[in-house]
């Protein structure tokens, strides 16, 4: 298998059921969009876990710099009043 | 009729536990990790039928016979099975193409047991035809790739259609067992069948740009109880932990 380099990695999403959103549950090689797809379906959907699937290249995603930690997320920190922790929430409502 | 029907389950769940254990050999062995698994999950999906078919079979054989006392009690002459799914893997290509001139000869014989008369077997292939149809879709989406892949994955893809096109008749030519079940309303048309998997063979091959063979030549006597020398070695593997203990509990 030396043309392994050709197989490039990507993110796998899943849904698990309706009404939630695509949750990132981790990462596999495939040399294309439809076979990254089939090896989402085997390697992460095998019990049941999903019913949907979303395959992103992992070098298209963009993430946030470690090191801009302190500005970007710090500031949250004493900002307790943006959680809604003084509202009761009705059960019916469900996932939010 | 109840030793044709027999027959015929047997024939039907051997070729699930014969292609399950041969796919079972590439765990751990997969080129790459996801089509390890992939190629696991068919076989476990392969092992999950044979269970249901050797169940059924124990049913209609009666007395103390069960699925395991089947599976793993037999000699090599009472295995039902097609000479093709005993072979041995060989290269991925080899066993990319096995799969696919099985799988699509599968999805169109469990698409006809789906109006089987027996209602067992209908049942079975309700459940069946979702994984069938899955692996049809992936082994001819291989047999693309590597046709229509390098030099070297194309001449591998071409050698192995070649070299298992002679053991591809047999699924086809009816016996007495396949002509009794038919009119019964149970079985499925191999005439058919055959119609309709050249067409979906020729279309495959063509878009993994490999030539369809033209010897219609054929390796015969699995489903009848004769079997290659490979097939010794298979059941010595499968069989030998139940046959030496007997009462092994998992």
């Amino acid at each position: 298998m030396s043309n392994k380099d050709n197989w490039k990695i990507w993110e796998v999403f899943i849904r698990s059921r309706n009404g939630l959103s695509h949750k990132h549950v981790g990462s596999l090689h495939a040399p294309d969009a439809d076979m990254a797809i089939k090896n989402a379906r085997d390697v992460y959907t095998r019990r049941s876990e999903g019913i949907s699937i979303w395959v992103v290249p992992s070098d298209e995603i963009t993430a946030s710099n470690p090191e801009e930690n302190e500005p970007l997320f710090t500031p949250a920190d004493d900002k307790v009043y943006r959680h809604p922790t003084f509202y009761d929430i009705p059960d019916e409502i469900g996932h939010m | 009729m109840q030793k044709e029907l027999l027959q015929y389950t047997l024939r039907l769940g051997d070729n699930a536990l014969i292609l399950g254990q041969r796919l079972g050999e590439w765990c751990g062995h997969g080129p790459v990790l996801e089509q390890d698994i992939a190629l696991s999950n068919i076989a476990l999906d392969q092992l999950g039928q044979a269970r249901m078919l050797l169940q059924y079979a124990a049913e209609i054989k009666g007395g103390d016979y069960t699925e395991d006392k089947l599976a793993f009690h037999r000699d090599i002459t009472e295995y039902h099975n097609l000479l093709l799914l005993e072979l041995e893997n060989g290269d991925w290509a080899k066993t990319i193409a096995r799969q696919f001139l099985f799988d699509t000869f599968n999805y169109f014989q469990y698409s006809a047991l789906l109006e089987s008369k027996d209602d067992t077997i209908r049942a079975i292939a309700q459940k069946a035809i979702k994984e069938i149809t899955y692996h049809a879709q992936w082994s001819a989406e291989w047999v693309i790739r590597l046709g229509d892949g390098t030099e070297e994955s194309h001449k591998r893809m071409k050698d192995a259609i070649n070299d298992l096109w002679e053991w591809t008749g047999e699924m086809f030519m009816a016996d007495e067992i396949d002509t009794k079940m038919l009119e019964a309303g149970i079985g499925a048309d191999l005439g058919n069948i055959k119609t309709l998997w050249d067409e979906k063979v020729a279309q495959i091959l063509a878009m993994a740009t490999l030539k369809l063979p033209t010897d219609d030549w054929a390796q015969t006597g699995g489903k009848q109880g004769e079997h290659t020398e490979y097939m010794g070695f298979l059941l010595a593997e499968m069989q030998h932990l139940p046959r030496m203990y007997p009462e092994a509990q998992w």
